[in-house]
């Protein structure tokens, strides 16, 4: 058993999200940066899938009650257990009565920590995923708070490993993401589209997980700025007639009124999961074979990321 | 056309109404049921979002297994359609909260507006915007209202309003322009339920009045969960 001491500002219970519920009005939410996530399970001993935690720019402090083994991956928070410095991207052995600290991050805005087992909460729609706007998922849909306690699944200590130091994702405060134009690029200017695929956007305070926030040259309609609603994938790039952008992510609203420039590359949502306010992306666009060939890319790299022993 | 590298957008350039919407639920089902590599649908008015795996199905063998299956896309192939009596209190101050200012603009008697607001069955088009929050149609004429001027940043989840040529139910507390008639005890989206969303797209959807003992008697039984809509 897990008991939280300090939950820091936004910490959450994730898995890689539900599925089919959109046309209910259910968006999967699911980890924002899903390399991350997938290496802290594995590094725990787990499948890709289990249920683990997201913490946000600041982490939280927690007290196992058993012994069992985590990995700290994402963002780079300064980890502390018992107050002795411990290192993230591998797995740590915890011992009944340790107390884990995670502080605040130096790079990065989302930190995962996977339990050795997974972490036992009810599925919610076939998820364990924490949809924070519609209470469903997750510790009772919510954030977690101080005292709240989590049980693991089948606590398991697996072999430590790590992850070599050369495969290590950076947390630059500027990234470049590549994006398919439309489905409703029609409705912009050539001028618009070239302010979109060459300017500098910084990401706003207001982001969180429904969408993030951008501001930066305009991007300007040839016509209207209101469609029809209707549906918004990952990635969906809204441009209201403010003509500044927002990314949706993985808590969106499943269909919208705005038009939609562009689509953010799946394998590159988990870089934008982890800009913070004040950092800068760029949209490259790509085209759709060009996608999928690095989107299978993508998946051979977590395919072929190999965990070494720790002797 | 695509919706980045996991969906694309298919459009259906017809005019808006309960038939364009029957096609899109039919494409629906058959897209769903016979092509492989299809992970989730999402329908709306003119338009379905097929969100597939690049891994299990090609970008072009996807686009031609939809655009084959067009053409069968009829009621045919949709299950039958479901109609939801949704319990409403509207005679009520707390509840119904601009039922007089509304009959007032609209040039109706209280009566009036609440037998025209019964009288039809609206079609949920879609789910969206909120979870559980149906997109209807169907409203009579007689009820179109420019929507408030100030949206309220608060409206109470179960509110039956209108505004526009619209008529809404939210399934959510959330800020909106709807002109609130009424509310319904019966919740459209309770995340403790084993199946939180109650409506599907397709769905019909009737209001009947209830007097506020029977609200209330209702909204005891919704939160003890011994409550059963009726759906016919």
């Amino acid at each position: 058993m897990i008991e939280i001491l300090d939950a820091g500002p936004q910490t959450t219970v994730q898995d890689l999200g539900r599925c089919g519920q959109l046309r209910s009005g259910i968006p999967p939410s699911g980890a924002m940066d899903r390399f991350a996530f997938v290496v802290a399970n594995r590094l725990a001993g787990n499948g890709d899938t289990a249920a683990a935690l997201e913490c946000t720019l600041l982490g939280p402090r927690f007290a196992v009650a058993t012994t069992c083994a985590i990995a700290v991956t994402g963002a780079a928070m300064p980890i502390a257990v018992n107050g002795v410095e411990a290192p993230a991207w591998t797995t740590l052995v915890l011992h009944p009565g340790d107390v884990v600290k995670l502080g605040s991050a130096r790079a990065g805005l989302r930190a995962y920590v996977a339990f050795g087992g997974g972490l036992d909460v009810p599925l919610a729609l076939g998820s364990r995923a924490t949809y924070l706007r519609g209470g469903l998922g997750g510790l009772h849909g919510r954030s977690l708070k101080k005292g709240d306690r989590l049980n693991i699944v089948r606590c398991c200590v697996p072999a430590r490993r790590r992850v070599r130091r050369d495969a290590l994702p950076s947390y630059p405060s500027e990234v470049s993401l590549r994006a398919i134009l439309g489905p409703q690029h029609d409705r912009f200017t050539a001028a618009g589209i070239a302010a979109f695929c060459s300017g500098a956007y910084e990401l706003l305070p207001q982001s969180d997980r429904m969408g993030v926030r951008l501001r930066g040259e305009r991007i300007e309609h040839a016509r209207g700025h209101d469609i029809v609603s209707d549906g918004i994938a990952l990635g969906s790039v809204q441009v209201p007639g403010d003509g500044q952008p927002i990314v949706l992510m993985a808590d969106r609203q499943s269909t919208g009124g705005y038009t939609k420039l562009a689509t953010v590359c799946s394998f590159d949502i988990g870089r934008l999961g982890q800009l913070r306010p004040g950092q800068r992306v760029r949209f490259s666009p790509v085209s759709i074979d060009e996608a999928h060939r690095l989107l299978r890319a993508s998946d051979e790299a977590l395919t072929r990321l190999t965990l070494e022993e720790i002797a | 056309m695509p919706a980045g590298d996991l969906a694309v957008l298919v459009e259906i350039d017809e005019e808006i109404g309960p038939a364009l919407s029957q096609r899109l639920r039919a494409l629906e089902a058959l897209a769903s049921r016979e092509i492989a590599g299809i992970t989730e649908t999402v329908p709306s008015f003119r338009a379905l979002l097929v969100y597939y795996d690049p891994r299990l199905v090609s970008y072009p063998q996807l686009c031609a297994a939809i655009a084959e299956r067009l053409p069968r896309a009829s009621a045919a192939v949709l299950p039958a359609t479901r109609l939801i009596e949704l319990p409403c209190c509207y005679r009520d101050p707390e509840l119904g909260f601009d039922l007089d200012q509304v009959a007032a603009r609209l040039g109706l008697s209280v009566h009036e507006l609440i037998r025209l607001q019964t009288s039809v069955d609206y079609l949920v088009y879609f789910i969206g915007f909120a979870p559980g929050q149906p997109y209807l149609t169907g409203m009579p004429e007689r009820l179109a209202i420019a929507r408030l001027e100030t949206p309220r940043t608060k409206t109470p989840q179960g509110s039956v309003g209108i505004g526009g040529t619209q008529c809404c139910v939210y399934s959510v507390e959330s800020p909106g322009g709807f002109w609130v008639l009424g509310r319904t005890p019966v919740k459209l989206y309770d995340p403790q339920a084993s199946e939180p969303v109650l409506l599907r797209p397709g769905d019909c959807l009737r209001f009947v009045e209830i007097e506020r003992r029977e609200y209330d008697r209702i909204a005891a039984a919704v939160a003890a969960r011994a409550y059963r809509v009726r759906i016919a």
